[in-house]
């Protein structure tokens, strides 16, 4: 049986406001499709910006990617500001736990010399390529088109800022809050042959200036090998060799990466249905960025897991190009 | 071993200020190209002392806890038509010009950090950036699921983005972010996270809200609640960035000084809206734009600038004839809009007598001298069935984009103009401060979009005000526009109320 509570109802004039109908038709909307399309200006910008003035503050010609409309690039997390936050504070609890437990049972000291070194050496300089990837997603904020796409940018990039505090997090774990490993993993970065692939790209990335190219770049190339070969096989590789609690310190980042392909992968698949220009231009950033990627980490790779690493890593990201529509 | 126990600014420093490094393989000012062509120095960034010092699980988890609250209020507010609850119909009217105004702007904050998030070279004022950049996000995004509600039950809200790339009177405000984003990156921080987040936030939001918590607006005075820590942060951002810059070199004193006389300027002018707002479209008033100007920039303002005098900087300019503006500005600008009316996105209305009479007691030395003759007036003719509306498309200032409305101070009989010849052509102000803003940068500001400059050009459509106003800015002609006696708010507003 059920009970009914009697409450005053009175006929709305309209289902949503103009824009939302315009796209979707006269019905109720969804927070997101409110608080996501035709957010941004599209014209009568009044002035130039000093610092680029041959475009307007908003211009689609800060990529060579051309759509019809930004406003396709849907984020298939349905993603607004108080969805996004929720999401990850319902992971940040999970890793808050994680991280409290393995500090309370101070787990650390189970973990042998050599694998110390290992997660010092191969993991912890990694928060040097999220602070990267934070600037190329913070790129892509400012200088992409619609708000469809810049939020989720915007999410991604301060995620990337969390994910480099994490991974800090266990450096500082691993050295009792005295801050030597993370010395240690920077000098790694700065100066260990088997970084300066990596480091040289990220670099490269920062100064790379098509929006698009550097999202494709960070979020897809470089994220899908650095993700198959650190949170996956290196992981394996530590739980094999009785360091599995590792894992706990690093199941936000893997749980994470699993939410971000999603997204990725979706906006590759759009960018490529568009147009057979777009999918043509894609392709060759695809190749261009694989190919040094490849590069780069293959010293690190062998280092860390072997010769056959890179290999599969790159396998995983082939995999994602082609279901996109690529080749 | 017990593990040492870090305090914040260690832990901030190792977790956040360590991530960046000294490039080997890239020039680092190609990574980072907009931070020398203003003429700002800055010697080492490392002298950044954080204004917050929040990390991103805390962010998520804190945000995640105001936002979780806010939407049940927003749920609670929609299923109980919390609508009918407010003081009066013209309430809303306060929302349409918020909506259209002032949540655009929240976006365009949001691009304009995230623009300095990536620029800044230093990782602590970046940081600090992106967080505002998102916050921003939330903010513009919390405002439409707000309105949400109301747009469903009342008109003028329904277009809001597209109103604000192209209604006269909301160039007004688009353009002061616009102005402020097509700046350098030091420039914005000073504009926005200073003069506008740190001085005069308080003028702004602080009145819209106190109004919607005044008339029983609870989905709006939510938001300002749980929006107001978020704001904290801001002005803490805002005012560190001028300390560094001014700690940072000498050479940066006398640029920081010209840009808080200039961004003074255009937020003082940017806020007679909201004077506006306070004194005529509140039913029930916060207090007057008078008391608030007294009260938020002449005591706490003057207490911020005498604290910066340290550092060789003053009041800004033409503080003085503000000083004086407060008596007259939001008369002046509900009369304007008022006869205009029928161009506007929002309803107008000639206010109650006791209205006026709390008028003439909030301004004993120019309300019954100068603004109530007008009333009675206004009043008269629509007793008469003829209520007034100008033919006239308004001139524009250049810089603020305001109609011509504001008077002299010394003689509130006398419009003020002010004008400037640059390369053959001849451009106009509303006063000293806008013209001095032009000289300053006269190839910036020639290229402003004048809407009623757009509009006679045939840019707008048209060729009548009414087809501009149905084609170009998509309204609901007589519908959203016109007084409001005898709207479809105030019909419908009755039919709810069974008030004949």
């Amino acid at each position: 049986m059920t009970i009914e509570i009697k409450t005053a109802t009175l006929e709305p004039v309209r289902n949503t406001f103009a824009n939302v109908e315009r796209r979707f038709g006269d019905k109720p909307a969804t927070r997101y499709q409110e608080a996501t399309y035709d957010l941004q200006s599209e014209t009568n910008f009044h002035y130039r910006p000093l610092w680029q003035p041959e475009l307007e503050l908003n211009d689609t010609r800060r990529t060579a990617i051309v759509m019809s409309d930004w406003y396709a690039f849907k984020d298939p997390r349905q993603f607004y500001y108080g969805t996004y936050v929720q999401q990850r504070a319902k992971m940040q609890e999970v890793a808050e736990s994680n991280y409290s437990f393995f500090e309370k049972r101070d787990l650390a000291r189970h973990i042998p010399e050599a694998i110390r070194a290992q997660v010092v050496r191969y993991l912890v300089p990694l928060r040097h390529l999220e602070h990267t990837a934070n600037l190329n997603n913070m790129y892509g904020t400012a200088y992409g088109y619609g708000t469809a796409i810049t939020q989720a940018l915007v999410y991604n990039g301060m995620d990337r800022l969390g994910m480099a505090q994490y991974l800090s997090r266990i450096g500082l774990i691993l050295d009792g809050n005295s801050g030597d490993a993370l010395v240690e993993a920077k000098q790694q970065w700065l100066e260990a042959d088997i970084w300066q692939g990596l480091r040289a790209l990220c670099e490269e990335t920062l100064v790379t200036e098509d929006w698009f190219e550097v999202m494709l770049a960070q979020n897809l190339v470089i994220d899908a090998l650095t993700t198959d070969l650190v949170y996956n096989q290196f992981d394996q590789q530590l739980s094999e060799q009785g360091a599995q609690d590792i894992g706990m310190l690093i199941e936000f980042m893997q749980l994470w990466n699993k939410d971000a392909i999603r997204w990725m992968d979706a906006v590759l698949k759009t960018a490529v249905s568009e147009s057979d220009a777009n999918k043509a231009l894609l392709a060759q950033w695809i190749e261009k960025w694989r190919g040094k990627a490849a590069e780069a980490l293959a010293p690190l790779a062998e280092a860390m897991l072997g010769e056959n690493a890179l290999a599969a890593a790159l396998e995983q990201l082939d995999k994602r190009v082609a279901k996109a529509g690529i080749k | 071993m017990a593990a040492k126990k870090l305090n914040i600014k260690d832990k901030y420093r190792l977790l956040t200020r360590d991530l960046d490094w000294d490039f080997s393989y890239e020039d680092r000012s190609k990574a980072f190209p907009f931070e020398e062509f203003e003429g700002i120095k800055i010697t080492d960034w490392s002298k950044w002392e954080d204004p917050f010092r929040l990390t991103m699980d805390t962010y998520w988890k804190y945000q995640a806890e105001k936002e979780r609250k806010l939407y049940a209020i927003f749920d609670a507010f929609a299923q109980n038509n919390g609508q009918l609850n407010i003081s009066d119909p013209r309430y809303v009217n306060a929302l349409k010009i918020f909506l259209t105004g002032v949540s655009p702007l929240e976006y365009q904050a949001f691009q304009g950090f995230a623009h300095t998030g990536r620029q800044f070279g230093g990782v602590g004022a970046r940081v600090a950036c992106q967080m505002q950049a998102i916050d921003e996000l939330r903010h513009v995004q919390t405002q439409v699921h707000a309105m949400s509600h109301y747009n469903k039950f009342f008109d003028g809200l329904q277009d809001w983005s597209h109103m604000h790339d192209r209604v006269w009177y909301l160039s007004v405000p688009k353009s002061f972010f616009n102005d402020a984003r097509a700046a350098g990156p030091f420039e914005f921080m000073v504009a926005i996270g200073f003069s506008f987040e740190y001085v005069l936030t308080n003028l702004l939001f602080v009145p819209f809200m106190s109004g919607a918590a005044y008339n029983g607006d609870m989905a709006t005075v939510t938001f300002g609640f749980s929006a107001q820590s978020d704001e904290a942060r801001h002005m803490t951002l805002g005012l560190e960035v001028i300390k560094f810059l001014l700690e940072q070199h000498e050479d940066n004193v006398p640029i920081v000084q010209k840009w808080i006389d200039k961004w003074f300027w255009r937020g003082t002018r940017l806020l007679t809206i909201v004077s506006m707002m306070m004194d005529y479209m509140l039913p029930n008033k916060v207090m007057s734009w008078k008391e608030a100007w007294e009260v938020y920039f002449e005591e706490a303002g003057g207490a911020l600038f005498k604290d910066l005098a340290r550092y060789g900087i003053r009041m800004p300019k033409y503080a003085e004839t503000i000083e004086k503006e407060k008596e007259h500005v939001s008369h002046q600008a509900w009369w304007t809009f008022y006869t205009h009316g029928h161009a506007a996105g929002f309803h107008t209305w000639i206010p109650s007598d006791e209205e006026l009479d709390w008028l003439s007691e909030k301004y004993p030395d120019t309300f019954d001298k100068y603004y109530r003759p007008r009333w009675e007036l206004a009043k008269e003719m629509e007793a008469k069935g003829e209520r007034f509306y100008t033919k006239a498309l308004p001139q524009l200032c250049t810089i603020c984009q305001i109609p011509m409305l504001f008077t002299e101070m010394d003689d509130p009989t006398q419009i003020s103009y002010r004008d400037s010849i640059y390369k053959g052509d001849r451009y106009h102000f509303c006063s000293d401060g806008c013209h001095d803003i032009f000289e300053d940068e006269p190839e910036k500001y020639v290229q402003s979009w004048l809407p009623v400059h757009q509009i006679f050009q045939g840019n707008c459509g048209g060729p009548d005000v009414e087809d501009v106003l149905r084609d170009y800015y998509q309204m609901n002609v007589g519908v959203d526009n016109m007084d409001m006696k005898g709207s479809p708010d105030e019909e419908r507003w009755k039919k709810w109320k069974g008030v004949a």
